[in-house]
């Protein structure tokens, strides 16, 4: 297992070089100007122009950029936005609370419903309740997001006025927030309604956000069932007289969530990529939000921090995953 | 009473082609402490048989018979959680492929613990000390560290054993063994009939042994039921059946064993098939 995890954390080096490679090289071929972006309607002078690139480094040889890009990182500094002067790791860490508790609210609404669905439509095999499952799954699958989230705001919010539109939480609120999560903090702060108030900003995103992860674990789920299902070990739990219960929540399931798993795991890449959509339809004030305003911006530092410590998140849940595997599977964990 | 008595049993599967009639109408009777062998080729429907009495056929299979008692009580006629009681308790099975009839995921211990969970009123401790109990009685080595063992770290006859540990966990009154020896090597064979006989003998169970292997069939059964594409041919006792076969297939079957063969060319089943079909015919109403 140590070796394992060994060569796993050897394998994240030229992972991570990779990242820094593509984040860095993607935003530069992107057609726009970050300075005069920055200079806006008004234009801005030959002069400042020349100033600001030497400023900002963007002047000197590309190879050289990347160089100091990365002696910089290697020191932990990410850079700073050429937008709001602010270190990139500052930002991050600042709005990066509010996109963890929408992407975890997600996966746990998609592993709540997903699972269970999955199980009851392999157990219920060419069924009515299978075929709307799959069905249903399938239509969540492949359902553009922000067509979704709109469709969503137009019936929970316009026409029911069940839920607020975008936000966090309704601006009568203020309090302390000491984890970033807002309903952690709201139901911290005592104040009445506050949770409740949060708790609404956030459902229709985190069902957005859990959408494509659900009709996915669902289908993945059922699959893994069906296969379990058929296995001898099954039959003999059968033959010892167990619950229809315990023989398929813990006999099957118990194999069939090593699969399982690896799609959760997968789905965190999923789940970010989707919250960039999700909180642009929702102003949710994430990190997806924060890295389309500045690919907007040509903000290079922010577009290639950003997407850095993205990737680093996908990476550490990766690993995390191939860990599980150990704990749900002990072939591989004696291997 | 017959600890074990079915008349008429019939399964038929839903096909994609059609429904497909595995058993039609086979009788079996087992008393308390009788070994009864079934004997047949692949396709003959005797494992059938025996899922059908433990209720462990897919939904696809339609079950239907005059009778299906166990000591005296219609099986049929059960609810399901009536019937779970029996099932795994009075009545239990072990199957062909031992290494993938254990989980992979749970330890041998709690595989066995959760059976005496099931079915005994026994304490958490008195549980842990009769797994190590069954694990000694089936006679695996070290059976205190073997508990905590999963079964890809066991051999395929330990891992039988630790199948025929389960089996017996709750003292079945009829245990049903469907080719337990098939997918072991030879020595191993041996010793696993051995061990079955043994336990059969000294708790004065009964038992059904389903083989395909007239070996077995000689060395372990008081009776023995022929079959041949979901029919009973032939019910007879061991002795009868190996000195006077009164069926072509049993002939058949007897015929095709090496010990029995008499020109350069072992005799196949197919060399009966004209004499069968004949006699397949008469039997049919």
């Amino acid at each position: 297992m140590f070796r394992f995890l060994i060569g796993r954390l050897a394998l994240l080096v030229p992972t991570f070089l990779g990242v820094t490679i593509v984040a860095f090289g993607f935003i530069r071929l992107l057609p726009g100007d970050p300075v005069l972006l920055l200079a806006g309607e008004r234009g801005i002078t030959e002069e400042r122009y020349n100033q600001l690139m030497e400023q900002f480094g963007f002047s000197r040889p590309i190879w050289e950029q990347y160089f100091d890009y990365l002696v910089g990182l290697l020191q932990g500094d990410l850079g700073t936005s050429i937008v709001t002067k602010k270190p990139v790791v500052t930002e991050f860490f600042t709005l990066f609370p509010a996109t963890a508790e929408l992407a975890l609210c997600a996966i746990i609404l998609a592993v709540a419903i997903g699972i269970p669905a999955g199980i009851f439509a392999a157990v219920k095999r060419g069924s009515f309740f299978d075929q709307t499952i799959m069905g249903t799954a399938l239509i969540g699958y492949s359902m553009p997001i922000f067509w979704w989230g709109l469709l969503l705001i137009i019936l929970f919010s316009g026409i029911l006025q069940w839920t607020p539109v975008s936000g966090r939480i309704s601006l009568m609120f203020f309090f302390p927030q000491p984890t970033g999560f807002m309903l952690i903090d709201s139901l911290l702060s005592g104040q009445k309604g506050a949770f409740a108030s949060a708790a609404r900003h956030l459902i229709l995103p985190a069902i957005v956000l859990a959408t494509i992860p659900l009709a996915v674990i669902a289908r993945q789920t059922r699959s893994a069932m069906l296969e379990v299902l058929g296995e001898d070990y099954v039959r003999t739990a059968r033959a010892k007289g167990l619950t229809p219960f315990r023989v398929v929540g813990m006999h099957a399931l118990r194999n069939a969530l090593i699969p399982v798993i690896t799609t959760i795991g997968l789905q965190v890449g999923v789940l970010l990529a989707g919250a960039i959509l999700t909180e642009t339809i929702f102003s949710w004030p994430g990190i997806g939000k924060w890295m389309v305003d500045s690919i907007a911006r040509r903000d290079y530092p922010v577009v290639q921090g950003g997407l850095l410590m993205i990737a680093a998140i996908v990476m550490v849940v990766n690993l995390t995953v191939d860990l599980l595997y150990g704990l749900v599977n002990p072939r591989i964990r004696h291997n | 009473m017959a600890l074990l008595e079915i008349r008429n049993l019939r399964v038929e599967f839903d096909t994609a082609a059609g429904p497909f009639r595995a058993l039609d109408g086979v009788d079996y009777t087992v008393e308390g402490g009788e070994v009864l062998a079934i004997v047949g080729e692949s396709g003959s429907g005797k494992s059938v048989a025996m899922l059908a009495v433990m209720g462990l056929l897919p939904d696809s299979a339609t079950v239907s018979a005059d009778l299906m008692a166990f000591e005296g009580i219609d099986l049929r006629a059960m609810p399901a959680a009536e019937r779970r009681k029996v099932i795994g308790k009075d009545i239990a099975m072990i199957f062909q492929e031992p290494i993938a009839s254990l989980n992979p995921c749970f330890t041998v211990g709690f595989q066995l613990d959760e059976v005496l969970k099931a079915h005994t009123s026994l304490s958490r401790k008195e549980r842990k000390d009769r797994v190590i109990e069954l694990l000694e009685s089936v006679g695996i080595p070290d059976p205190l560290r073997r508990v905590s063992a999963f079964p890809h770290q066991m051999s395929g006859g330990q891992c039988q054993r630790v199948m025929i540990a389960i089996a017996t966990a709750c003292a079945p009154k009829l245990l049903i063994a469907d080719e337990p020896t098939t997918a072991l090597d030879v020595t191993i064979q041996k010793q696993i009939l051995d061990l079955l006989t043994d336990m059969q003998r000294d708790t004065g169970m009964g038992l059904i042994m389903i083989t395909h292997d007239m070996g077995v069939v000689a060395e372990t059964a008081d009776r023995v039921v022929v079959q041949y594409k979901g029919k009973q041919m032939e019910t007879a006792d061991v002795l009868t059946l190996f000195e006077n076969p009164s069926h072509p297939y049993t002939k058949a079957l007897l015929s095709a064993l090496p010990e029995n063969a008499t020109g350069d060319r072992l005799p196949t089943v197919a060399d009966y098939e004209a004499m069968m079909q004949a006699d397949v015919r008469e039997v049919q109403p």
